[in-house]
C-alpha cells in the first residue's frame, strides 16, 4: 500500500514536470509595461500569423506585464526579456547602462526614437464631472482626492508628474519655449513655484498604486478619489470596459508627449536565437498593420494615414509639449525628479 | 449539587448568551461566508460555460499545471525536513536547541516580499551567485526553478512547527524499548516514531500544501509575470481581475477556494480521527 502510493506520487511527478516542458517552437518575451495588456495580446496573435504566413514557421510570444520601473528592474536583475516595450525611454536608458545588454544608442535604432506609437495624460472623471474639473490647477482645490500611481515605479506616474509640473511653469512663465534662454533666476523661481504646485497636488493623493492598472482599479473598482491622472489610452479602455455611463475623461490645456518606446535586448535575443523574429516583432509595430492595432487600443500611432480614421477621430485636440523641450530629456529629469533625493522624494518624504 | 452550583456560577445570563451567539454567528457570517459567496456567486456569474472557459484557457492551465507541479515538489521535501528537524529537535536535547527552532520559526515571521527578494538578492544578475549562474546559463529566478525555491522558503516550518512540539511531548521511551528488544533504527521509526506522529505530520502536510498552492506575495517577487510560464493560479487570478477579466479571475479564484475548501475537508477528517474522544 505504502509503496504503491510512493510510486503513484512520483509518477504524477513526472507527469508534471514533462507537461511543464517547453515546446520546440522558437518563443520571445516581450516584456512590457502595464496599460497595454490588451494591445500587445491582438499584436502577438497577429504578429505570429504574419510570420507564419510569410514563412517564418511557428512561433510564440510570452508576455509580462507590471509598472514600468518594476519591470525594468526585472530585467535588469535576470528577466530574460528579448524585447523590452516600456512606458519611456529611461526605464530602457538604464537597463543598457547598467547591464551593457544592449546599447547605449538603442533608440535611434527604430524611426520616431523607437516609439511606435504615442500617448499623453488625461484625467479620468466620474461621469458628469460633479467637481467640475477642467486643468490642473483644479487638482489642488480643497477637499478633492487625486488618483495618480508611484512615479517611483511606474512610468504613467513619471509621465503625469512632469505634465503637471510643465502646467505650473507655463503659468508662471507664459511659455514653454526656450526655456534655457530665460535667465536663470526667474527659471528658478519658476521651478520653486512648480514644485509647490505639484507637492500641492500630492497631497491630494491618498493611495499610491505601483503601476498604472492598479491606479484605474483603485478609481474605478474601488471607487476611490474624484479624478484619475491616466494614460490617455487607459482612461479610454476603462471607459470602453466599465461603461461610458460611469466616467468621462477631461483634457487638461496642456499636456506632456508621452512616447512610450520599445527596443530589442540584444544579448538576452542572441542567446536566445531569437535575434531575427524579435527584430521583425518591433519593426512590425510600424507596419501598418500594427499602427492600426494601435490606434484601436488608443495609442496615438506614429503613422495615422495607417490607422482607421474613426479610431484616430477618437483622440481629442489637445496641445503637447515633448519632455527634451522642457525638461531637457530622461536623463536630466529623471535625475532631477526621480531619483533618491530629487524632488519627488522631497515632497514626498517630508 | 456542588457541580450544579460551579457550573450555575459560570454560566452567563440568558439574553447575555444570545448576544454573544448573534454576534459571533454575524461575524463568521460577514468575514468568512459571505466572502465565500461572492467568490462562487461572482465566478458562475456567467454560466458553467464561462467558467470553465475560464479554467481550460491555455495560461489557466498552465497555471494549474504549475501550481501542482510546484506543490509537488516543495510538499514531500517539506515533509522530509520537517521530519528530520521533528526527530532532531523534539527527541534530542542540546546546545543551541531553541535557537534552530527560532530560525525555522523564520519565514513565518518575514514578509513573504522579503521572502522573495531575498532570491533576488542571491540568484539575480547583480546577486550574489549571479555572475556564476549567467555564465553557467542557469536561470534561477523569473522562472520555475526560483517559484519553487520561494515556496519553499515560505512553507518550510509548517510540518515542522506541527512536529516538534508532538515528538517533544512523546519524549524517547518507546523508541528506547524497541531498540532494547533488537530493533533496528530504521525499523523503530518506521514502527513507532512514525506511526505516533501520523496524525500531526498529516496535518502539517496539509497546511504546507494549502500555503504552497496558495503563496502570492514571495512568488509574484520572482515570477516575472510571465504567462503560460512563469504564473501560479493565484498570480493568474491577479492579472485576469487587472485586465477587467473579472468573470475569469472569479473562476480562478473559485478554483483556489476549492482546493481550499478540500484541505480543510481533509483537515477535519483528520483532526476527528486524531481526537481521542472520538476515537473508538
Amino acid at each position: 500500500m505504502r509503496s504503491s502510493h510512493k510510486i503513484l506520487l512520483l509518477s504524477l511527478l513526472v507527469l508534471g514536470l514533462a507537461a511543464g516542458k517547453k515546446n520546440a517552437d522558437p518563443e520571445i518575451l516581450n516584456v512590457s509595461y502595464d496599460p497595454t495588456r490588451e494591445f500587445y495580446k491582438e499584436y502577438n496573435a497577429e504578429f505570429m500569423n504574419y510570420w507564419k504566413a510569410t514563412g517564418g514557421g511557428k512561433i510564440v510570444i510570452k508576455q509580462s506585464h507590471g509598472g514600468a520601473g518594476k519591470q525594468a528592474r526585472a530585467v535588469m536583475d535576470g528577466l530574460p526579456a528579448d524585447v523590452v516595450t516600456l512606458a519611456l525611454a529611461y526605464d530602457i536608458d538604464v537597463i543598457a547602462e547598467r547591464t551593457g545588454l544592449l546599447p547605449a544608442d538603442w533608440s535611434t535604432r527604430l524611426p520616431n526614437n523607437s516609439a511606435p506609437y504615442t500617448s499623453t495624460i488625461v484625467f479620468l472623471v466620474r461621469k458628469g464631472n460633479p467637481e467640475n474639473i477642467r486643468d490642473w490647477d483644479d487638482l489642488v482645490r480643497p477637499g478633492l482626492e487625486v488618483i495618480t500611481p508611484n512615479p517611483k515605479t511606474s512610468g504613467g506616474a513619471r509621465w503625469n508628474y512632469l505634465a503637471a509640473w510643465a502646467f505650473a511653469l507655463k503659468r508662471e512663465l507664459g511659455t514653454l519655449k526656450d526655456l534655457d534662454k530665460l535667465d536663470p533666476a526667474v527659471m528658478k523661481a519658476a521651478e520653486k513655484k512648480a514644485m509647490a504646485f505639484v507637492s500641492g497636488i500630492f497631497e491630494h493623493v491618498p493611495v499610491l498604486d505601483a503601476g498604472a492598472r492598479g491606479s484605474t482599479n483603485t478609481f474605478v473598482q474601488r471607487g476611490i478619489g474624484d479624478v484619475l491622472l491616466a494614460w490617455e489610452n487607459e482612461a479610454f479602455l476603462s471607459i470602453n470596459e466599465l461603461g461610458p455611463e460611469n466616467f468621462e475623461i477631461v483634457v487638461p490645456s496642456i499636456s506632456i508627449l508621452a512616447e512610450p518606446s520599445v527596443s530589442l535586448v540584444d544579448k538576452n535575443a542572441e542567446a536566445h536565437g531569437v535575434k531575427a523574429i524579435a527584430e521583425a516583432y518591433l519593426q512590425y509595430l510600424y507596419s501598418p498593420a500594427g499602427q492600426r492595432l494601435a490606434a484601436k487600443h488608443y495609442y496615438r500611432p506614429a503613422y495615422p494615414q495607417f490607422a482607421d480614421a474613426k479610431d484616430i477621430s477618437r483622440f481629442p485636440r489637445v496641445e503637447l509639449f515633448r519632455i527634451d523641450e522642457v525638461f531637457g530629456g530622461w536623463q536630466k529629469a529623471q535625475k532631477t525628479h526621480f531619483n533618491d533625493g530629487g524632488t519627488f522624494d522631497r515632497i514626498y518624504l517630508k | 449539587m456542588e457541580q450544579e452550583r460551579y457550573r450555575r456560577a459560570l454560566r452567563a445570563p440568558r439574553p447575555v448568551n444570545i448576544l454573544i451567539g448573534f454576534l459571533a454567528l454575524g461575524f463568521i457570517g460577514l468575514f468568512l461566508v459571505l466572502p465565500l459567496i461572492v467568490v462562487f456567486s461572482e465566478a458562475f456569474r456567467q454560466g458553467l460555460q464561462v467558467w470553465w472557459k475560464s479554467i481550460s484557457d491555455p495560461d489557466a492551465l498552465s497555471a494549474i499545471r504549475l501550481t501542482l507541479l510546484v506543490a509537488l515538489i516543495v510538499v514531500p521535501l517539506n515533509t522530509i525536513f520537517g521530519l528530520t528537524a521533528g526527530w532532531a529537535l523534539g527527541k534530542f536535547r542540546f546546545k543551541g536547541r531553541s535557537f534552530l527552532i527560532t530560525l525555522i520559526d523564520l519565514p513565518f515571521s518575514i514578509s513573504p516580499v522579503i521572502s522573495g527578494l531575498i532570491f533576488i538578492l542571491l540568484f539575480g544578475t547583480y546577486g550574489w551567485f549571479g555572475p556564476w549562474l549567467t555564465a553557467h546559463h542557469i536561470q534561477i529566478i523569473f522562472s520555475v526553478p526560483g517559484i519553487v525555491l520561494a515556496t519553499l522558503f515560505v512553507t518550510f516550518p509548517f510540518v515542522a512547527r506541527e512536529l516538534i512540539p508532538l515528538m517533544s511531548e512523546q519524549g524517547t521511551e518507546e523508541e528506547q524499548a524497541a531498540l532494547t528488544l533488537g530493533a533496528g533504527g530504521w525499523q523503530t521509526f518506521r514502527r513507532i516514531t512514525l506511526p505516533n506522529v501520523k496524525w500531526g505530520l498529516l496535518y502539517g502536510i496539509i497546511l504546507c500544501n494549502a500555503r504552497a498552492m496558495g503563496e502570492f506575495g514571495a512568488v509574484s517577487v520572482v515570477s516575472g509575470h510571465i504567462r503560460g510560464e512563469t504564473n501560479t493560479l493565484p498570480l493568474h487570478a491577479e492579472i485576469l481581475y487587472n485586465e477587467y477579466n473579472f468573470t475569469a479571475a472569479f473562476a480562478v479564484a473559485s478554483l483556489l477556494t476549492l482546493l481550499a475548501l478540500v484541505t480543510l475537508i481533509v483537515k477535519t477528517i483528520v483532526e476527528m480521527k486524531n481526537d481521542p474522544r472520538r476515537r473508538s
